[in-house]
């Protein structure tokens, strides 16, 4: 049976399971005059017994699927004569690719070696019996834990709380989905980071001042060595992020603060809404929206003073970076300045402030904390922001402060050494997961102290 | 009074207008703050709605056609091969010849032909497919034009004049004979909508970009839901005060705020080299975003359920509910609202994604409509990002218009969160 057959009978199995358990339990109710002599409600016999039935079956069924591929191909393996046995993964990959097309008939079995017809042939027949097997073994563990489940039942089975237990059981599972993502994405670039580090030394990584992933894949391809120095990365990274957040804070900021302190509600009700619009708005849209109508503006603009402007200048790249951050930071300011107690303010104008006054010297003051960590978060994002950078700034890694100039970002970089050909033995694909390793922990590093910041800024007020 | 008060009352008079000069400048940084943002939210939508519009209506050539079954070489109509092999592109060629007479040589030949695009042959092929009669007849039907001649034909009346690009004076002159006998014309451009991608700019749509999307969000529907929703219902309702707890939370905050770029990472590492999801296909699109949506759907969740007042619980639990019971009886269905209009608000969110899906290979180009979970697709924003990267003039047009059919998306679903939240919203 196929795998989505299988799961669909299991689930029918289980409905029947839970209707038996229901009947039963009704059939107890009777017998001890109503519903109310049982333990539980006849609705939970019948889940307890559709658990039984289903839960270890399925469970069985995720497990044996997680292993199946790796435990074929290992015998696979097993069987393929000493002289094409592939040394390397590629090579490996590459095998098992053929003996796939092989067996699902894709590639003509005229001209291939018979080791590989026969273990084409032995492909299909392990994928038939594995299924069989796997069938055959989900139907039966279904069977007899549904049979268990009813055969154990009885008017004072305490129901209701094992199949609530289970129930917070599933809860706490998915609870712990974040901790596991979070692990997940820890072990799969630190993992493949460490690889990359075997090559390039971490101080020619951290230090270097040159960076050209281009390596030969092979060894008699033509090819430069390749140097791994991400020093241009980071520095056009915080380029584009600096320009991004001198458009974004003071605009944010003093949107935020007009909205709160001197916007009617008419106004407020009008711009408050239109500016989120922006964050709403898709990155590859600004990036479409920078590298089509900002660069070449920026550049006519430049010319005509004289400067030489690049077409993918970090100009335009940070400029639509920093009206893409602007709702972001002006929301944020707008919740932190309404949180200051509104006494601080009636104090200070009746101490003969005016409102600026009052703003500058008492309310900023005061919400200070919150800002900063919303400026904090900010530049998190721009620092992991992709699309637009990729789109609008350029692959050449200069090393320049230069904003006219071309530079390249973390992120451009990760995406192009991984869009495409991925060769996970060589340096080249291998530091686009080091690059993101180090976007990890910045932007982690950054978001840890800004959420501290704004929450105990929180406290201080409520 | 006396005499000090008097002097600092004199001392306050004379800044005071430099103050309110201050004043009135704070103000002015403050609405000029604002218009700046309104102008580029205008700009915005200025620009790509004035790029795109045009892509909504096609330029359409109408031709004479004759299908002369000496040309097409086809010796009995009803052998499909036949059909399928008949050479529609010399019929095409040859009714263009007769309608220009005045082309000569190779090099002028090419051009003309170059005037109606490539699909024209396949329209007549579906023609002739669909009723055998017309064999050996003539009619008269409308093909698409190809890209160059469609930009300039649509740019002919703009204010900056007409959009050579690579069409010459000779083909200009074809539009506008076609242009004298009305045999050329705008229509609407329903092609955009169902077809797939195309490396003809004239073919090409978005229909497929949309199918994929539509999987893709299905799947990362289908997890994140559920799974945030039990995740937020633990956090506020059963977590016990503890180290595991505190770890969640600090985990679920941090998720919300990592790069969706490193999500991609995870997919690539965990979900493709490690499980062996294939690649391109809706599955992993969804499984990726799922992972990345799940820390939104869950914070709002949990304040959908935190708004829900303790007095309901009490009050069930006062009856003899069990916490469980009360939880899903009573709270949750309240709550309810709050975590669908953060689960839309999050869906928008994975529909705009893009960066996340270049890693995975959810960038390949691919011109069928995928027909389910497990063919390969694109989505909306990635397409979008392929044709922007398309040196083809016609595809800044097209791009602008899947742009404004991804935001029509967008903002359809964030007005329908709002309006969701204000009619079912309930204040205690």
């Amino acid at each position: 049976m196929q795998t989505s057959n299988l799961i669909i009978a299991l689930l029918v199995m289980s409905a029947l399971a839970y209707f038996f358990g229901y009947q039963r339990s009704q059939g107890f109710a009777r017998q001890l005059g109503g519903v109310r002599n049982l333990h539980s409600l006849p609705t939970y016999y019948g889940m307890r017994v559709a658990l039984w039935c289903g839960l270890p079956s399925v469970l069985l069924l995720f497990i044996c699927l997680a292993f199946e591929e790796t435990i074929i191909s290992k015998m696979l393996l097993a069987g393929i004569p000493d002289e094409i046995r592939p040394s390397s993964v590629a090579e490996y990959n590459l095998l098992m690719n053929k003996i796939e097309n092989l067996a699902s008939g894709a590639l003509s079995a005229e001209g291939v070696r018979p080791a590989l017809l026969d273990a084409a042939a032995a492909l299909g027949y392990l994928r038939d019996m594995s299924q069989r097997l796997l069938t055959g073994l989900a139907l039966l563990v279904a069977g007899g834990g549904g049979l268990w489940g009813w055969w154990r039942m009885s008017a004072h089975l305490r129901a209701r709380q094992q199949v609530e237990k289970i129930f917070k059981g599933f809860l706490l599972l998915c609870a712990s989905l974040a901790i596991f993502t979070t692990l997940g994405i820890l072990l799969s670039v630190i993992f493949e980071s460490l690889r990359f580090f075997q090559q390039v030394p971490l101080s020619e990584f951290l230090f270097g001042l040159e960076w050209s992933p281009q390596t030969a894949i092979r060894a008699d391809q033509v090819g430069g060595s390749g140097s791994f120095g991400a020093v241009p990365l980071f520095l056009g990274t915080m380029l584009i992020s600096f320009i991004a957040m001198t458009v974004a804070v003071p605009a944010g900021l003093m949107s935020a603060i007009y909205l709160a302190e001197y916007a009617g509600s008419k106004v407020r009700g009008f711009v408050k809404p239109t500016l989120e619009i922006l964050a709403g708005v898709p990155t590859v849209v600004y990036g479409y929206f920078a590298a089509l109508t900002v660069a070449p503006l920026i550049r006519e603009t430049g010319t005509s003073f004289g400067l030489s402007v690049t077409s993918e200048s970090a100009l335009a790249a940070g400029l639509v970076m920093g009206i893409m951050i602007i709702p972001f930071i002006s929301s944020l300011a707008d919740d932190v300045i309404n949180a200051v107690p509104q006494t601080m303010r009636d104090g200070s104008l009746a101490l003969g402030a005016t409102h600026s006054e009052t703003i500058k010297q008492v309310i900023i003051p005061a919400a200070l904390p919150g800002i900063v960590g919303g400026v904090l978060l900010a530049v998190s994002r721009a620092i992991g922001e992709t699309m637009i950078v990729v789109m609008a700034a350029g692959l050449a890694a200069n090393l320049t402060v230069n904003p006219l100039d071309t530079v390249t970002t973390v992120t451009v970089q990760i995406v192009t050494l991984l869009v495409g050909d991925q060769e996970f033995d060589s340096a080249k694909t291998l530091s686009a997961f080091a690059l993101g390793l180090m976007l990890f922990m910045v932007t982690l590093g950054l978001n840890f102290i800004a959420l501290r910041v704004v929450k105990k800024y929180r406290e201080q007020y409520e | 009074m006396n005499k000090p008060s008097n002097a600092s009352t004199e001392r306050i008079r004379k800044t005071l207008a430099k103050r309110y000069r201050a004043e009135k400048r704070f103000r002015l940084y403050g609405v000029m703050a604002i218009l700046f943002g309104l102008l580029c939210v205008a700009t915005l939508f200025v620009d790509i709605i004035g790029k795109g519009h045009g892509a909504f209506r096609q330029t359409y050539i109408q031709i004479s056609v004759d299908y002369e079954a000496d040309i097409l070489g086809i010796v009995d109509i009803d052998d499909a091969q036949q059909l399928a092999l008949a050479n529609f592109a010399g019929v095409v060629k040859k009714s263009l010849r007769t309608r220009f007479t005045d082309v000569s040589g190779r090099k002028e030949k090419r051009q003309l032909y170059r005037l109606v695009s490539n699909s024209a042959e396949y329209a007549l092929s579906d023609r002739l497919k669909a009723d055998h009669d017309l064999l050996g007849q003539a009619e008269k039907i409308w093909v698409l034009a190809d890209d160059d001649i469609d930009t300039y034909f649509k740019s002919l009346n703009s204010s900056d004049g007409p959009f050579v690009g690579r069409t010459n004076e000779k083909q200009q002159g074809w539009v506008q004979s076609l242009m004298d006998a009305g045999q050329i014309e705008l229509r609407f451009n329903s092609n955009f909508f169902t077809s797939g991608d195309s490396r003809e700019p004239e073919q090409a749509g978005i229909g497929g970009a949309i199918v994929g999307s539509l999987f893709t969000l299905f799947i990362t529907l289908a997890l994140s839901f559920p799974i945030g929703v039990a995740a937020a219902v633990y956090l506020e309702e059963f977590a016990p005060k503890n180290r595991w707890t505190d770890f969640i939370e600090v985990n679920i905050n941090n998720l919300a705020a990592v790069p969706s770029i490193i999500f991609g990472l995870l997919g690539l590492a965990i979900f493709i080299n490690f499980f062996h999801v294939p690649r391109s296909v809706p599955i992993i699109g969804g499984l990726v975003l799922a992972v990345m949506t799940l820390p939104t759907i869950i914070i709002s969740s949990r304040a959908a359920i935190k708004a829900v007042p303790p007095s309901i619980r009490e009050a069930g639990i006062g009856i003899g509910a069990s916490p469980v019971q009360v939880v899903m009886h009573h709270v949750l269905p309240l709550a309810l609202p709050g975590m669908l209009t953060g689960t839309i608000i999050g869906m928008a969110q994975a529909l705009g994604e893009t960066a996340p899906l270049l890693m995975i290979g959810m960038v390949a180009f691919i011109v069928d409509v995928p027909g389910g979970f497990t063919d390969p697709a694109t989505v909306l924003p990635v397409q979008i990002f392929l044709w922007a990267d398309s040196p083809e003039r016609a595809f800044v047009e097209k791009t602008s218009a899947a742009i404004m059919v991804l935001l029509a998306f967008l903002i359809t679903m964030n007005t329908f969160a709002v309006i969701l939240r204000k009619r079912l919203e309930r204040r205690w």
